[in-house]
């Protein structure tokens, strides 16, 4: 059994680029004579390096690694929070997509799926939490209750929009689990694709950035 | 020592046996207690906040410390206060089913089953063999599914979190059951004054079958690891343990009392929906420390296996809601050629039925205690107050009893064996 | 249950202090004398009813006395429930509280209270358990608003946004 330098026995031709690092793939060191880059010019050259190389801006790469790990807040406060389990267990995995480290503490998540109807005393803890959570955050609202009221429209709850900012409502009572990684995966969308994070837009609330 | 085994034993051993460990054992004894260090009589109090991972929902708990012993627990809830029985006053009976299953969000169909009971007892309405039984059946489902729930939560308090994800898989069997019958998966609106809304589908005993037998292999399963683990066994064996007098007097009912070794379950001493048709067993506790508590309801998922078995071989034939027109939706196909079916189907989805005044009391078995329905009617459409009394609303003043003395993670041990249901308690 | 004449019989022993029976769809309620209360629940522990199931609040606006409360007991050895109810009106809503006796009152009471407006004097700790503590107003009185959110629909909306500009 052939081992290469990191002990893999993975046969290199079936990897197809006769064992090469990232670092020879970069300068061709599986060309020949005239295919070599520095023989290259002009439209050739470009599509070599567009083979070779992903180009992005800072703010792309950052969202992207933003939106394919969020933690979130580990925070159930009624029946959407036994679907928010489901979620997260064997069968509609969360971890598939990389949203599987749940954190007790607000400062260490970045996420808060807000699971489960908020009455009138828990809201200004609700909010209190969010404010504890560093920059940059998110909020998904799952469940009728958060959203709107939900099933019920009574002195006792309060409708998550009135306190805080949403970025993705989740309707449902409670909302299957395919529905709320249905939202998440909004979510990661709406990171990807806006990495100025639209809510502070949308919510009239631009400049109210903590800075240093 | 005599020096022939001075001289055997190492340098290290002999300093070893020169100190005593006695001190250290125990630095919250008294001074003057042999083996005791100094104490400290600072108290401080800690806020378990709202938010908690290991409060089983949006409990707060006011401790009072000395040390890590736990002097005083006191209890805040209301965080998750919904007004339900306030909104049940405003909607029809059969509108109130949906509401009412929401209080207590991991035993829906027993919410439903302790508001129907009342209002057919209220109404004097029957309800046929085979909806009695395919409520059993769907009850004890119920039941497995908030033990594993429970099972699961409590384990990842102690530490364990892959119990966790396997009473997830479970759930999910569960889950996809209650899908096939109703539609939904939690919150179901499958039990309806009279009866069941529909009668159980075609696939749906095969696949129970199936379930069953998986079921008590799994349980089997989650008992060996978990009473193979000298933590568990260590957190949970004699912390926390409370006698029946004291249980009894606080009003404890359920798992909790049948841990301390009072075989109380209504499901035997005063059945209701065709309970005494069935054969299963009470699990009894002897101490009533923590262990039994966790003993007794993984016991009590094997009895509900059996239940739900006897209730699908014995299912009789027969209507799966009661005849009475002026009580019950008629069937789809008669809408088309009987008039007063017509009209029946217009004033029940419109107005709703009307039930005659008086009070009424229903209580069952739910997997926490005893749940009972308190319904008052005025002669309308509408019921005039609804009052669910709620297990763990009662179960929850146990608690400071219970964590008087042990420490903060004997506590939390409690807390996990209380099996608190916040949304049961709020209301 | 008692039955009707168990039922009579139970009553006639508590004597001066209930004031009607009522024997409806098989369950006993006895309807007493606010004053009696503490009274009433020891006789009839006495008798074997030792176990506090739950008390429960009703508003029975308009009829007065408006604000009632009940007690239901359970006797175990012999599977027996029966109900003790009293009412108070709104313009004196006190009740001596059970909670001394029967330890699991407490958080029960505290929520006849907050929803109710009942006060039990005696009772240890009565303060709000359900609501705010600073919450004015008792929710689940009939006269209070059941409150909440206008539903906006959609073809609502352009009016509602003028409305706020």
């Amino acid at each position: 059994m052939k081992r290469d330098t990191l002990g893999s026995t993975v046969d290199p031709q079936t990897l197809g680029v006769r064992g090469l690092n990232a670092h020879q793939l970069l300068r061709g060191a599986d060309l020949e004579g005239a295919n070599q880059p520095a023989h290259l010019e002009g439209e050739e050259l470009e599509g070599y390096v567009q083979e070779r190389v992903v180009t992005t801006t800072l703010n792309s790469a950052v969202a992207w690694a933003r939106s394919n790990s969020f933690f979130p807040l580990a925070f159930g406060l009624a029946c959407c929070a036994m679907e928010q389990f489901q979620t997260a267990g064997p069968r509609m995995d969360i971890a598939r997509f990389g949203y599987e480290a749940f954190r007790a503490s607000p400062r260490q998540a970045d996420l808060i799926i807000l699971a489960g109807r908020v009455s009138i005393k828990m809201a200004p803890i609700i909010r209190r939490l969010y404010d504890q959570m560093l920059e940059p955050k998110w909020a998904i609202s799952m469940g009728a209750c958060c959203s709107s009221m939900g099933v019920f429209n009574n002195y006792a709850l309060v409708p998550a929009d009135k306190f805080m900012p949403i970025d993705v409502h989740v309707p449902g009572c409670p909302p299957r689990p395919e529905a709320l990684m249905h939202g998440v995966l909004k979510l990661r969308k709406l990171v990807q694709d806006d990495p100025e994070q639209g809510w502070r837009e949308r919510y009239d609330a631009v400049g109210t950035e903590e800075r240093p | 020592m005599s020096p022939t085994e001075d001289r055997q034993l190492s340098d290290y051993r002999r300093r070893e046996q020169s100190i005593t460990l006695a001190p250290l054992e125990d630095p919250l004894l008294p001074a003057d207690v042999e083996g005791g260090a100094e104490t400290t009589t600072e108290l401080l109090t800690l806020n378990f906040g709202p938010h908690h991972p290991a409060t089983h929902g949006v409990l707060r708990l006011l401790v009072t410390l000395q040390g890590e012993v736990v002097l005083d627990v006191k209890p805040v809830i209301g965080y998750v206060h919904t007004g339900i029985e306030k909104t049940a006053e405003d909607k029809s009976y059969w509108k109130v089913i949906p509401v009412v299953e929401r209080m207590d969000y991991l035993s829906y169909y027993f919410n439903a089953m302790a508001f129907c009971g009342a209002v057919e007892r209220l109404a004097e309405v029957e309800v046929p063999r085979r909806a009695q039984y395919l409520r059993v059946i769907h009850l004890e489902l119920n039941r497995i599914a908030s033990h594993l729930i429970w099972l699961g939560t409590s384990a990842l308090d102690l530490g364990s979190s892959s119990i966790f994800l396997y009473c997830l898989r479970e759930r999910e069997l569960i889950l996809d059951l209650f899908e096939m019958s109703s539609g939904q998966r939690m919150h179901t609106r499958y039990f309806q004054v009279g009866g069941v809304i529909e009668d159980i589908p075609a696939g749906f005993e095969p696949k129970l079958r199936e379930f069953l037998k998986i079921m008590p292999v799994r349980a089997d399963e989650y008992g060996a690891i978990l009473n193979a683990n000298e933590i568990v066994l260590q957190r949970l064996r004699g912390t926390c343990p409370l006698d029946q007098q004291t249980l009894l007097s606080l009003g404890v009912t359920g798992p909790l009392l049948r841990s301390a070794g009072n075989p109380w379950d209504l499901r035997k001493a005063d059945p209701y929906s065709s309970y005494e048709d069935f054969e299963f067993k009470i699990p009894v506790g002897t101490v009533g420390d923590n262990y039994d508590r966790f003993a007794v309801r993984l016991a009590e998922i094997y009895e509900s296996v059996k239940i739900i078995e006897q209730a699908l071989d014995g299912l009789p034939e027969g209507p799966c809601i009661t005849e009475d027109r002026k009580v019950a939706l008629p069937p789809r196909h008669e809408l088309a050629t009987s008039m007063e079916a017509l009209i029946h189907h217009f004033k029940l989805v419109t107005e709703g039925f009307r039930v005659p005044p008086g009070e009424v009391y229903h209580p069952i078995e739910s997997p926490r205690g005893e749940l009972g329905c308190y319904v008052r009617s005025d002669g309308s459409s509408k019921p005039a107050r609804v009052h669910m009394r709620d297990p763990s609303f009662v179960n929850l003043q146990a608690l400071a009893p219970m964590a008087r003395g042990g420490y903060i993670a004997d506590m939390i041990a409690a807390t996990a064996m209380l099996d608190p249901i916040l949304g049961g308690i709020d209301r | 249950m008692p039955d009707a004449t168990g039922l009579e019989l139970l009553a006639q022993d508590l004597g001066d202090a209930a004031l009607e029976t009522v024997y409806f769809r098989e369950q006993a309620t006895i309807v007493i004398d606010p004053g009696e209360v503490r009274a009433v629940l020891q006789r009839l522990r006495s008798k074997g009813y030792a176990f506090m199931a739950g008390v429960h609040g009703v508003d029975y606006y308009p009829d007065e006395p408006r604000l009632g409360v009940l007690y239901e007991l359970l006797d175990m050895a012999r599977v027996d429930r029966v109900t003790v109810k009293l009412r108070v009106p709104t313009s004196a809503p006190e009740v001596d509280s059970v909670t001394p006796e029967w330890p699991t009152a407490n958080h029960q009471e505290r929520e006849v209270y907050d929803m109710f407006g009942v006060v039990f004097r005696g009772h240890p700790d009565l303060r709000r358990i359900l609501m705010p503590e600073d919450y004015e107003g008792h929710p689940q009185q009939r006269d209070f608003p059941i409150g909440g959110e206008p539903v906006i629909f959609t073809r609502d909306e352009s009016k509602w946004l003028e409305a706020r500009e």
